[in-house]
C-alpha cells in the first residue's frame, strides 16, 4: 500500500538535494522495456502528438520529430519544485487547493484526448494524494484511447534518496539519464497500488529492472 | 592627406538594428531588416526573411515570427521560425513553436509544443537522398545489459 514518508522526511532547501557523496553520478545509457514497448505501438504511425515530461532536450526533440510526430515538452519537476517548494514543505503543500490546482493548470490544461502518448519518467512518484490520483485521471482525459503512458516508479522499499535524473532518449528501446541530483520519493508504490492507481486504464504492464526502478507501460 | 579609409556609408556595414536593454515598446514590430531585441517587447514581432536575435536582457511577451530565430534572453508566446530556431543555454521559452529545424542547448527552459515543418513541402520538387541513418550513440554492452530483465506482468482489464 502507499505508504506515505512525509513524517520522516529531513527539510532541505531545494527539492533537487545535491548528492550525498559529493560527486554527482556520471551519465548512464541503457536499455529500457518499457521505452521499447512504448515506440513499437506507435511504429508506422505519423502526426501523433507525445507529451513528455523531462526537461526539454534535443535528443528527445530530434527523436520524436523525426519519427513526424508533434512534441509537448514540459519540466514538470521544475514545474514541482516552483509550485511545492522546497522538501520540508513539499507534501503540505500539495495539500493546498489552490497550489494543486494550479499545478493541474500548469502540467495538463489540454482539450481531452489531445496526445497519443505521454512520457512521464518518474514524474508521479514525487506526488501524493489526491493531486496524484488528479493527475492520473486527469492523463486519462487528454489522452486518446488506446495510447500508452510510461511512467518510472523506484521499488526498493527502503530508499532513503532516489537520484533525480533528466531522461533523453538515445533510440527506440535505450535512453540516457543525465543526473540533476537527488530526493527522497515521497511514497513507496508497488505493484497493487499502481494497479489501483491507474484502474480506469485498460491494461497495466511492469518491467522491474535490476537497479530497482520500476517501468510501467499503462493503455488508455 | 589622411590615408585612413572613408567610413563605409553602406546599410549592410551597419550591422542588425538592435533595441537596446533600457527600451520597452508595447504594440506591433515589422523588419525588413535583421533584428536584435535587448529590451521588452509586449506584443508582437515579425521578420518573415530575416533573423531575430533575442539578447540575453530581452524579454518577449509576443508572438514571433521570423525565417530564423535565436533566443539567449526569454519569451512567452508563439514562434513560427520558416527556417530554424536556435534556443541557448539559460533561456526561456515558453510558448508553442513551428519551425523546420530546432536547436535547443542543455540548460535552456522550453515549455510548449514543437512541430517541424518539413522542408520538402516548401520546396521545389528535387530528387530526394536515401536518408542517412540516425546516430545511435554508444551503449556500453555492460550498460545495456543491467536493466532489461525479463520480469514484467501485465493487468488486462
Amino acid at each position: 500500500m502507499l505508504k506515505d514518508r512525509s513524517k520522516t522526511e529531513a527539510a532541505s532547501p531545494s527539492f533537487f538535494s545535491s548528492h550525498k557523496s559529493g560527486a554527482a553520478p556520471a551519465t548512464q545509457t541503457r536499455a529500457s522495456n518499457g521505452l521499447d514497448q512504448f515506440f513499437a505501438s506507435i511504429k508506422d504511425l505519423e502526426n501523433l502528438s507525445i507529451l513528455d515530461f523531462a526537461t526539454a532536450s534535443q535528443a528527445n526533440i530530434s527523436f520524436i520529430t523525426a519519427l513526424g510526430h508533434k512534441i509537448y515538452s514540459n519540466d514538470v519537476l521544475r514545474t514541482l519544485e516552483e509550485l511545492f517548494g522546497g522538501e520540508g514543505e513539499f507534501l503540505a503543500n500539495q495539500a493546498d487547493p489552490e497550489r494543486a490546482a494550479r499545478f493541474l493548470k500548469e502540467t495538463l490544461a489540454f482539450p481531452d484526448e489531445s496526445f497519443d502518448g505521454a512520457l512521464l519518467w518518474d514524474t508521479l512518484q514525487f506526488l501524493v494524494p489526491p493531486l496524484l490520483d488528479e493527475t492520473v485521471d486527469r492523463l486519462f482525459q487528454v489522452l486518446r484511447p488506446g495510447s500508452l503512458l510510461l511512467a518510472f516508479f523506484h521499488a526498493e522499499e527502503k530508499l532513503d534518496s532516489a537520484p533525480l535524473y533528466s531522461y533523453r532518449i538515445a533510440g527506440p528501446k535505450t535512453m540516457s539519464l543525465i543526473p540533476r541530483g537527488e530526493r527522497r520519493p515521497t511514497h513507496y508504490l508497488n505493484n497493487r497500488t499502481l494497479e489501483k492507481l491507474f484502474q480506469k486504464y485498460q491494461s497495466v504492464k511492469f518491467f522491474l529492472t535490476r537497479d530497482h526502478l520500476r517501468e510501467v507501460i499503462v493503455r488508455r | 592627406m589622411s590615408s585612413a579609409p572613408a567610413p563605409a556609408l553602406h546599410s549592410d556595414s551597419r550591422g542588425p538594428a538592435v533595441i537596446g536593454k533600457s527600451v520597452m515598446i508595447k504594440g506591433q514590430i515589422f523588419s525588413r531588416e535583421d533584428l536584435t531585441i535587448d529590451g521588452e517587447i509586449d506584443g508582437s514581432v515579425e521578420l518573415h526573411e530575416h533573423r531575430l536575435t533575442v539578447g540575453p536582457n530581452g524579454k518577449l511577451q509576443a508572438g514571433v515570427k521570423a525565417r530564423e530565430v535565436v533566443v539567449l534572453g526569454s519569451i512567452h508566446g508563439n514562434v513560427e521560425a520558416s527556417d530554424k530556431i536556435d534556443i541557448r543555454k539559460d533561456a526561456r521559452l515558453v510558448g508553442d513553436i513551428k519551425t523546420a529545424r530546432i536547436v535547443i542547448e542543455d540548460g535552456a527552459y522550453f515549455k510548449g509544443s514543437i512541430d517541424i515543418v518539413r522542408q520538402e513541402a516548401k520546396a521545389a520538387p528535387a530528387p530526394k537522398p536515401a536518408p542517412a541513418p540516425a546516430p545511435q550513440p554508444a551503449v556500453s554492452a555492460a550498460a545495456a545489459s543491467a536493466p532489461a530483465t525479463p520480469v514484467a506482468s501485465e493487468v488486462k482489464r
